[in-house]
């Protein structure tokens, strides 16, 4: 005998997320739902003032959690999630931004912003679905799609090396670098627990299935074969130096956290910069909420 | 005795099949069910092998399951609302 | 409400448009502002990064324009009033982020100093050649408000023009200064604090519960929300309902759609602004904005002076287009002379508003410079004929 119907027991994300929205848009298989998952058990675990909690997206698949998250969300356009999340922040400095975008979004159209927001350290939280492709707009290929996978802009095969992110973004600047899959849920969410630990800017690629389109068009099966293969070929090598972290079509998958520094961020700096030059003239006061505003 | 107990939402389900492929004790199946947008919920083949470890749950990509731990003599435990406030309890 | 006396410079000023623009902005309450230089508008944020410091908020020059103009969002609605500055390459970067604002409805200004183009064209030397871009440049249906000063003293008194009507519409306000306004420098006179009006966020006071961020109050505004106050909303660039959830259905966007387009053109009578003279009685009306109203005010002199019956009038706001003023006005003169620094833009809404009833004499200018007023002259004298 099932026990299905039975809905008495809550789930502990329920509160996290917009219910009345469910079932979410994503494909079966698909593991963007998993990583919100980690992301709502890590914000239980690190006992974040959600009241202080702000989430922003771009455009893409993993772009609609903002829309399934019970939070302050902003779904905003493609590849700007970043410098948006940076308004925010320096507006209010009391809010904890957390940037949730996909590898299209985040290192295509926004790879501009993702270097410049690392190496001035704004203290953001970057969580990076990875599913190696442009799912939402039909599966072409993305600067993180692995060589000689097919792709609809890449029908006969890819033929760009691809990036990678972990290495990218150390280079930039960002202090806390952590690569995970889908598989991983509980070190993803340790991870995002982690960040928000840390002042600056920290950089979380989840590696996630695609299977409607990466999986399918590359005959890798759906998206329970992906987190087999995870499963299977993941290595958790912490410090590993992110050179050697790169990615390929089904070979080792590297994860772990590989950057965890300090160093003062952008507001630190800019205050600490404001400080000696002006002394006393300095008026310290954010954007937000003066007189200026609201009545 | 369970040492746990599972909770579905069926009309979530998408049947991706991660709860079934990642209970540690294969307490789950797809079963051959509908729900009303034509996926195969799974359900729960073996109730005693439960331990309520929530695994499934942090799989799910759709937020449709969950296990909790069972008190003794077969009361789910109450399961702590993150959303309420310090000193609720 | 007052202005806060912090931002306010009172005193009698000689500053050029750039500098009266970024003195506006403080006055307004403006505490943030997000940038990327391009002549000839830099000056403005070069400014607001110098004041800021000592009066409080923050500056931030981005990596480009696509940053500029949607980070000053995320600053509004962490709960700034914030603006950027740029001028046409700029202007045609920040054109998808107008149109979130727009679809968003989130209060900011957008001020464009005006050059040369298209392209690179003359980035030292004036143009008012981005006026149709102001209004149609970013994709989808939407409205905006666009202001046009014709000094420094205006664009100190204009940009607090622009922050109010921004928050009191909930719409990015287009502020389109010119290279020469911009770069003259004139008395600018910036009074006490308590002589400035300044219109306030129009922030909801309903509870969590029964907060929609997009339901349309009576004037069809919706009241706003900050992040970091517990509302947990939504808000999304796609059509969406009145919780902010995206609804991509006909019936939503329908209403949503039309909500933003009706709330500025039911309210044209309140936003729009003008400057007239001599109207009655006038053969020939010369309709100019900007920089070339100042030139033009000679030509309009020299044609009295001539004996010819010249009226002026000039636009302060330029979008929404006043459609019915230009049609009454139409109907009672001869014909209507619009001189403009492009090869004829506002020219066409002036003549589209006309209907027929008037003749349209354009003066265009290929940009550059000013007009020689002897050209707006030679085409006024035709028009009288």
């Amino acid at each position: 005998m099932t026990d299905s119907l039975n809905t008495d027991i809550l789930n502990p994300v329920e509160p996290f997320l917009r219910s009345d929205r469910m079932p979410s848009i994503w494909c079966p298989g698909c593991g963007i739902g998993t990583t919100v998952n980690s992301f709502a058990r890590a914000l239980i675990e690190s006992k974040i003032d959600l009241g202080s909690l702000a989430l922003v997206s771009g455009i893409g698949c993993t772009g609609r959690v903002a829309g399934y998250v019970k939070l302050d969300s902003f779904h905003t356009t493609h590849g700007r999630a970043i410098p948006f999340a940076t308004g925010l922040k320096l507006a209010n400095p009391k809010l904890n931004v957390v940037v949730y975008s996909g590898d299209g979004d985040l290192s295509a159209i926004g790879g501009n912003h993702l270097i410049h927001a690392a190496r001035r350290n704004i203290d953001l939280k970057v969580i990076c679905v990875n599913n190696l492709i442009y799912a939402m707009t039909g599966g072409q290929t993305a600067p993180t799609t692995p060589d000689h996978s097919t792709t609809s802009t890449n029908p006969y095969g890819v033929f760009e090396p691809s990036f990678n992110l972990p290495h990218l973004v150390e280079a930039a600047g960002a202090v806390y670098v952590a690569r995970w899959t889908t598989f991983h849920v509980r070190q993803l969410s340790r991870s995002i627990a982690e960040a928000f630990q840390k002042k600056g800017f920290s950089f979380i690629e989840v590696i996630s299935p695609c299977p409607t389109l990466y999986q399918r068009r590359n005959k890798l099966g759906d998206g329970l074969d992906a987190m087999k293969y995870y499963k299977e070929k993941s290595k958790i090598r912490h410090g590993t130096p992110t050179s050697e972290a790169g990615l390929t079509m089904t070979g080792e998958i590297i994860v772990g956290k590989f950057v965890d520094r300090d160093r003062p961020d952008y507001q630190t700096m800019m205050r600490s910069q404001f400080h000696e030059s002006l002394g006393e003239r300095f008026v310290e006061q954010p954007p937000a909420q003066q007189e200026t505003v609201c009545s | 005795m369970a040492k746990g107990r599972v909770s579905i939402i069926v009309e979530r389900c998408k049947a991706c099949g991660f709860c079934v492929e990642f209970c540690p004790t294969h307490v789950l199946a797809l079963s051959s069910a509908f729900n009303s947008k034509g996926y195969h919920p799974p359900h729960v083949v073996h109730p005693e092998k439960c331990s309520g470890c929530d695994l499934c749950g942090m799989y799910c990509p759709d937020f449709a399951i969950c296990a909790t731990k069972v008190d003794p003599p077969g009361l789910p435990r109450k399961t702590v609302d993150p959303a309420a406030k310090e000193g609720d309890k | 409400m007052k202005a806060d006396p912090r931002g306010v410079l009172t005193g009698i000023h000689f500053m050029d448009g750039d500098h009266a623009c970024c003195e506006g902005a403080l006055a307004a309450g403006s505490r943030f502002a997000a940038g990327y230089p391009i002549t000839p508008s830099t000056e403005v944020v070069e400014r607001f990064a110098s004041r800021v410091p000592t009066v409080g908020g923050t500056f931030i020059q981005m990596e480009d324009e696509l940053a500029a103009s949607i980070t000053l969002q995320g600053a509004v609605w962490g709960g700034a009033k914030a603006f950027t500055v740029t001028s046409g390459p700029g202007f045609s970067l920040m054109m998808e982020h107008i149109g979130y604002a727009a679809m968003t409805e989130t209060p900011c200004v957008f001020v464009d100093v005006q050059r040369g183009g298209p392209s690179t064209g003359l980035p030292t030397l004036p143009a008012q050649a981005d006026m149709m871009q102001a209004r149609w440049g970013s994709h989808g249906d939407y409205e905006i408000i666009a202001l046009c000063p014709n000094s420094p003293q205006e664009c100190f008194d204009l940009t607090i023009k622009a922050f109010n009507l921004a928050e009191e519409f909930r719409v990015p306000v287009m502020f389109m200064m010119d290279e020469c306004v911009g770069h003259m420098s004139e008395k600018v006179v910036i009074p006490p604090a308590d002589q400035i009006e300044v219109v306030p966020r129009r922030h909801t006071h309903k509870s969590v519960e029964d907060y929609l961020p997009y339901a349309a109050n009576g004037d069809q505004v919706p009241e706003m929300a900050h992040a970091g106050e517990g509302y947990n909303f939504h808000v999304t660039g796609l059509t969406h309902d009145e919780r902010g959830y995206p609804n991509m259905t006909l019936a939503t966007q329908d209403k949503l759609v039309r909500r933003l387009q009706s709330k500025i053109l039911d309210a044209v009578d309140r936003i729009s602004m003008f400057e007239e003279e001599q109207i009655e009685g006038a053969d020939v009306v010369v309709v100019s904005y900007g920089i070339t109203s100042r030139v033009a005010q000679r030509a309009i002199e020299e044609a009295r002076r001539q004996g010819l019956r010249v009226g002026k009038l000039r636009l302060i706001t330029a979008w929404p287009f006043p459609d019915k003023k230009i049609r009454e006005l139409a109907a009672k003169v001869k014909a209507l002379v619009v001189p403009e620094l492009n090869l004829g833009q506002m020219v066409r809404e002036v003549e589209r508003a006309a209907a027929g009833q008037a003749k349209i004499f354009a003066v265009t200018h290929a940009g550059g410079g000013v007009h020689n007023p002897k050209d707006i002259l030679k085409v006024i004298v035709e028009a009288s004929r």
